[in-house]
């Protein structure tokens, strides 16, 4: 075992009221790859920031080389030879890809002028290395989201980090694209640097990692080499428990079609995007990031407009992209990103939980505030809300009684058709659970549930039917005996060869 | 790639430059005389200096509003100055003034980087306390040429080899300018940070001190233009620069510098700057009625930002595939 | 945040009653009924635009253009007079159309195009006050009938206070109603702090806000007759600046700059405190330009303050976990 490189000890973080990471510990090493896993919440992203010098812990060490290391901020972080791949690219729209990559670390001529040409050639070079063809004088604006990730591994590698964190950084890629990641990954673990590889995909993790440490809820659960650990020792770690108690699918009879969608499409976007889901069915809509799922529930719902085809809500074509009537035709969202899409945090739990129902809790006219603080109140106690006050502005909330806010919000509208996109991103596995069986209630009281998720066990465990999109389509229709791990992620990642 | 977009931007006001011109020359050939050549290239300089500061700020994602209010404070400045030391010789006074202006900028930046306020609400206060402060200082007082060197005043209608000297110093701001923003890191960052600020600050770029930098730079810029005025016009009084901000945000915008940042070039805005002045001497000259120069001005403003709109929005479907 | 909220209305509120006591001790006239008429009658086309300009602001969209919407009505009405329209209903009638019709161009840009409504407004205001100049150029037309202008003016029976007042309460009401007790007010609040969960709530930020602008259009307008009739006199240059004080008193009212944010209970607090403070100054002597100086500060430190109070707040707290 080689002498350890970068060690976290004791590392808490905490944002107002909600703690991020508790007593955490890591140790990297150098000429290894370490797997880092945990649910979506369990402080991984947290984690990298606090390595990349965004956030200050505010408690316990960091050492590097055995000497302490106090970041002010992400320079530094990166003068100190640790580079880190954001989840979502970072990527500066208006310039271009070379300047993207060297920015603050352009090559230099004379009089400390930037050596453009050199930055170019380097930039060339590096995308050699990667084995992708991309202009470097083109703009960052409008590239893919995998050609932003690659930019992303260019910086990370040009940088000849010592250490380096990934976030994640396969969500957006082909299979093609993750193999060559892995492969410059490798050359660079055998160069000696400490790698640190945050994925939710099993299949990566075990092939790429040597060692790998499970999170959950904030707080470090275990590390172990590879060798002495299978998928679902892995998986119980992170969930905390057993799975199957985590989704209480009930058994449900299928009624009549609510949602059916025909030949929608979007430029750019999805294409030819056609399914049906019936009264009392949960329907999984999985696939990669980037797949057009997000988007297709959104031009449902009215928020994007799309080029053709059609919604309907039990037989009744919804008019395109106005999200008054769809909410009206009894359809709702619950949106992915709950911070920028599901709330107004500014705004009182009781603003949110009533904005959609603005005009029917009205009398006359007018909104004394009666009417939304019994409606507030009414929502807020059957979902067990933990609220200080329902006139707290919601930002104030964890983020597990956040997604109960919204919840909230949209099952007060009484909806027909539930549109759920990751619903469970981000909330602790408590909460979770609870999730999950108030979707299975709804869909047992009738309502037709289309359920957006990356995490497959909660795909398999609460969905009748498993829609697959990959690259704008759908490419599969699984039934639940049918759906396993292997089918899903094949029919995603576009090797389905039906 | 981002570079030919931009010449393309560029290319677009020099069409309409020359369009103008032609034009106008043929209904009145006198507009391409020597001496009307002359007063376009004079009446230009200072708003171009004052474009290429503001051009700086704009890339930031900010606006300074108090252009014209720094310009005037740094004329009547100039004026007094030489009323209490004559022999003062030019180029430290021109020092003087762009130092005035860079502290009237600092103020500016100073505000919006440390207390994290917008631009548009600090630069519109300052707008006003300077212009008051300049009625406060002037008290109605008007300064005369007769109180300034022949010298300094003759700096500012003198020529060499035909080009006028106010014209020689837009130019050497302008290259100055454009040289640093393309070719040293500090300027690039100030692109970085206009293109998304969120991501700025994930990268570790110091964005407070750079917005300050910038606006202490379009302040000293526009302390340099109240030196040229003061030399141009050498009559003085607090009114100098009244409602300049308008052209200059103008002459910024239609310049092709986009107003959410981050894109566009000094090159740009200076030929901005041109492409008003020639409009507004172009006008009388055509027959129009000279009181459509400012309409003119806020249908050009609204008509370069729609047109940027659309290119954008063109140009990242063009880049998509 | 409710809470902070009343009780920065209630600040504004105390610092009215207080600078009104104060300089009704110190300050000789103050105390006087002609003061206050004098009072009333330079808040009323503040107010006006400040009604609909706290809603835009709220939304996180500004509106500069009001000036300019006010000069041109001016110069319309004045010469709608003049070409011999002599109805006092069909020219308030006409001025209110034309006030929607340019907040319509304002909206139109803003929320058809997507462009930024700074950028958009600052066109705008420098296009509607250069076709002022195009309708009047630099003349004045005054000859209206003196019952008009004297009824513009009339006091209430038994005070000094001009009846206009209750128009503009009445407003207030119906602009207090719609922010605060319906639910396009809950709409306004919610785009303003993340427009992008408004629309996921189904609130329609496009229409409510191009409505908005009509709405800042048209009250505009309404301020521009009043100015009209109040001063007997249509100028191209009428009102030009009042954004600053429009904006300020928002401000100041407590409304946040970006959006989301503040009460109109507030700003009319405000509306009223900046009139005190300035005719009661110029009673003190102090001369105008100072009261510039004095208005650019206290925008400044409308927005720099609870900045500020927010940072310490944050600190404080830090050191105390």
């Amino acid at each position: 075992m080689s002498a350890s490189l970068l060690t976290l000890d004791g590392v808490s973080k905490s944002f107002g009221a909600v703690a991020a990471l508790r007593d955490v510990r890591l140790e990297l090493a150098g000429g290894q790859v370490h797997g880092l896993v945990g649910e979506n919440g369990a402080g991984k992203s947290t984690l990298v920031k606090i390595l990349a010098g965004v956030h200050a812990p505010d408690a316990g060490t960091v050492t590097l080389d055995g000497q302490p290391l106090r970041l002010s901020g992400p320079a530094e972080a990166r003068a100190a030879g640790i580079a880190v791949i954001y989840q979502e690219p970072t990527l500066f729209p208006d310039l271009s890809v070379a300047e993207n990559i060297f920015m603050g670390r352009q090559p230099l001529r004379g009089l400390r002028r930037i050596d453009t040409a050199k930055m170019r050639t380097d930039a060339g070079e590096l995308f050699a290395r990667l084995g992708v063809h991309l202009d470097p004088d083109r703009p960052a604006r409008g590239l893919s989201i995998a050609d932003q990730q690659l930019v992303e591994i260019a910086k990370a590698i040009s940088l000849d980090a010592r250490v380096l964190v990934m976030d994640e950084p396969t969500a957006a890629l082909s299979g093609v694209e993750v193999e060559r990641l892995f492969a410059v990954t490798r050359a660079l673990r055998d160069a000696g640097a400490a790698v640190l590889f945050i994925s939710h995909r099993f299949d990566e993790v075990f092939a790429l990692c040597q060692r790998i440490t499970v999170m959950r809820d904030g707080r470090w659960v275990s590390t172990d080499p590879v060798d002495a650990l299978t998928v679902d020792v892995v998986v119980r770690r992170m969930v905390g428990r057993e799975v199957s108690a985590m989704y209480p699918k009930q058994d449900t009879t299928v009624g009549a079609p609510r949602l059916q969608v025909r030949g929608l499409s979007r430029d750019g976007a999805f294409a030819d995007v056609g399914f049906t889901v019936h009264s009392g069915e949960i329907v999984a809509l999985a696939g990669l990031v980037g797949a057009g799922r997000s988007e297709v529930c959104r031009a449902i719902f009215g928020i994007d407009r799309y080029d053709a085809g059609e919604v309907l809500v039990d037989g009744v074509r919804l008019s395109n992209g106005d999200t008054a009537a769809a909410i009206k035709a009894g359809v709702a969202l619950v949106p992915e990103d709950r911070r920028q899409q599901g709330l107004v945090m500014e705004l009182s739990v009781q603003r949110n939980a009533t904005l959609p129902r603005r005009w029917e809790l009205a009398r006359g006219g007018l909104l004394l505030g009666a009417s939304e603080r019994r409606a507030a109140a009414a929502w807020a106690q059957r979902l067990q809300v933990k609220a200080g006050r329902l006139t707290d502005a919601v930002s104030t909330l964890s983020g597990g009684n956040q997604q109960k806010v919204v919840l909230a919000k949209w099952l007060a509208t009484k909806p027909r058709v539930l549109i759920v996109d990751e619903p469970t991103r981000g909330i602790d596995v408590g909460t979770k659970a609870e999730v999950h069986r108030l979707l299975s209630q709804l869909a047992a009281e009738g309502v037709a549930v289309l359920m957006v998720s990356s995490e497959l066990p909660e795909v398999l465990g609460m969905a009748d039917r498993v829609l697959v999109m990959h690259e704008g389509r759908l490419t599969a229709d699984i039934p639940r005996q049918r759906a396993t791990e292997e089918s899903v992620m094949h029919a995603a990642t576009g090797q389905a060869d039906a | 790639m981002t570079h030919r977009v931009f010449v393309v931007r560029e290319l677009g006001i020099v069409l309409a430059l020359v369009l103008l011109v032609a034009v106008t020359a043929i209904v009145n050939p006198r507009f391409l005389s020597a001496q009307s050549v002359k007063d376009l290239l004079l009446g230009s300089a200072i708003l171009a200096i004052l474009a290429v500061g503001q051009a700086i700020v704009v890339i930031t994602r900010n606006v300074d509003l108090s252009v014209g209010s720094i310009l005037g404070l740094t004329a009547f400045a100039t004026g007094s100055v030489f009323v209490a030391a004559p022999g003062l010789p030019i180029p430290v006074m021109v020092l003087i003034g762009v130092a005035f202006g860079a502290a009237l900028g600092a103020v500016n930046g100073g505000l919006i980087a440390a207390a994290r306020v917008p631009a548009l609400v600090v630069t519109l206060g300052t707008l006003y306390v300077f212009r008051g402060l300049d009625y406060m200082w002037a008290q109605g007082r008007q300064i005369n040429a007769a109180d300034m060197p022949t010298g300094f005043l003759r700096m500012g209608t003198a020529t060499v080899a035909g080009v006028p000297v106010l014209t020689l110093f837009a130019v050497v701001v302008l290259v100055a300018v454009g040289y640093y923003l393309r070719n040293y890191r500090s300027g690039r960052e100030l692109y970085a940070i206009g293109s998304d600020p969120a991501a700025a600050r994930l990268y570790g770029i110091p964005s407070g001190r750079r917005v300050l930098a910038a606006f202490v730079a379009s302040g000293a810029l526009a302390g340099l233009a109240g030196v040229l005025h003061a030399a141009r016009f050498g009559t003085l009084d607090a009114n100098a620069g009244l409602g300049t901000e308008l052209n200059v945000v103008a002459a910024v915008v239609v310049g092709g510098v986009a107003i959410f940042g981050g894109s566009g070039s000094v090159y740009g805005a200076a030929l901005g700057a041109v492409l008003l002045t020639v409009i507004r001497a172009g006008l009388p000259v055509l027959g129009i009625n000279p009181f459509w120069q400012d309409a003119a001005v806020g249908a050009l403003i609204l008509a370069a930002i729609g047109l940027d709109r659309a290119l954008s929005a063109r140009i990242a479907r063009s880049l998509r595939g | 945040m409710v809470k902070g909220l009343r009780s920065w209305d209630a600040i504004v509120l105390l610092a009215l009653v207080v600078v009104a006591i104060v300089g009704a001790l110190t300050i000789d006239g103050v105390a006087s009924p002609r003061f206050w008429r004098f009072v009333t009658l330079e808040a009323i086309p503040i107010a006006l635009i400040a009604l609909p300009m706290t809603l835009v602001i709220i939304t996180g969209e500004i509106d500069l253009s009001v000036a300019s919407v006010l000069g041109l009505t001016c110069t319309v009405m004045g010469q709608l007079w003049v070409s011999g329209v002599t109805s006092l209903p069909a020219l308030i009638a006409i001025c209110l159309l034309l006030g929607a019709a340019l907040g319509a161009v304002n909206g139109l840009f803003i929320t058809g195009f997507g462009l930024p409504s700074l950028a958009v407004t600052i066109g705008t205001l420098a296009l509607y006050r250069g076709l002022a100049y195009v309708v009047l150029g630099d003349r004045a037309v005054s000859d209206y009938p003196q019952t008009w202008t004297t009824a513009a003016i009339k006091p209430i029976p038994g005070t000094t206070i001009p009846w206009v007042i209750l128009v503009v309460a009445a407003l207030a009401v119906v602009f207090a109603v719609v922010l605060h007790a319906m639910p396009i007010g809950r709409g306004l609040y919610a785009m303003g702090n993340n427009p992008e969960a408004a629309r996921f709530a189904g609130v329609n930020v496009r229409l409510t806000k191009f409505w908005l602008f009509v709405a800042s259009g048209a009250m505009s307008a309404l301020a521009g007759v009043f100015w009209t009739l109040r001063f007997a006199s249509a100028r191209a240059d009428n009102g030009t600046g009042i954004e600053l004080a429009v904006v300020a008193a928002v401000l100041l009212g407590g409304v946040s700059i970006f959006g989301g944010r503040g009460a109109l209970l507030g700003v009319l607090a405000a509306v009223a405190l900046l009139g005190v403070l300035r005719n009661g100054l110029q009673l003190a002597y102090v001369p105008a330009n100072t009261l510039t100086v004095i208005t650019g500060l206290l925008l400044i430190a409308s927005v720099v303050g609870p900045n500020v109070v927010g940072m310490l707040r944050r600190t404080l707290e830090r050191n105390r976990i």
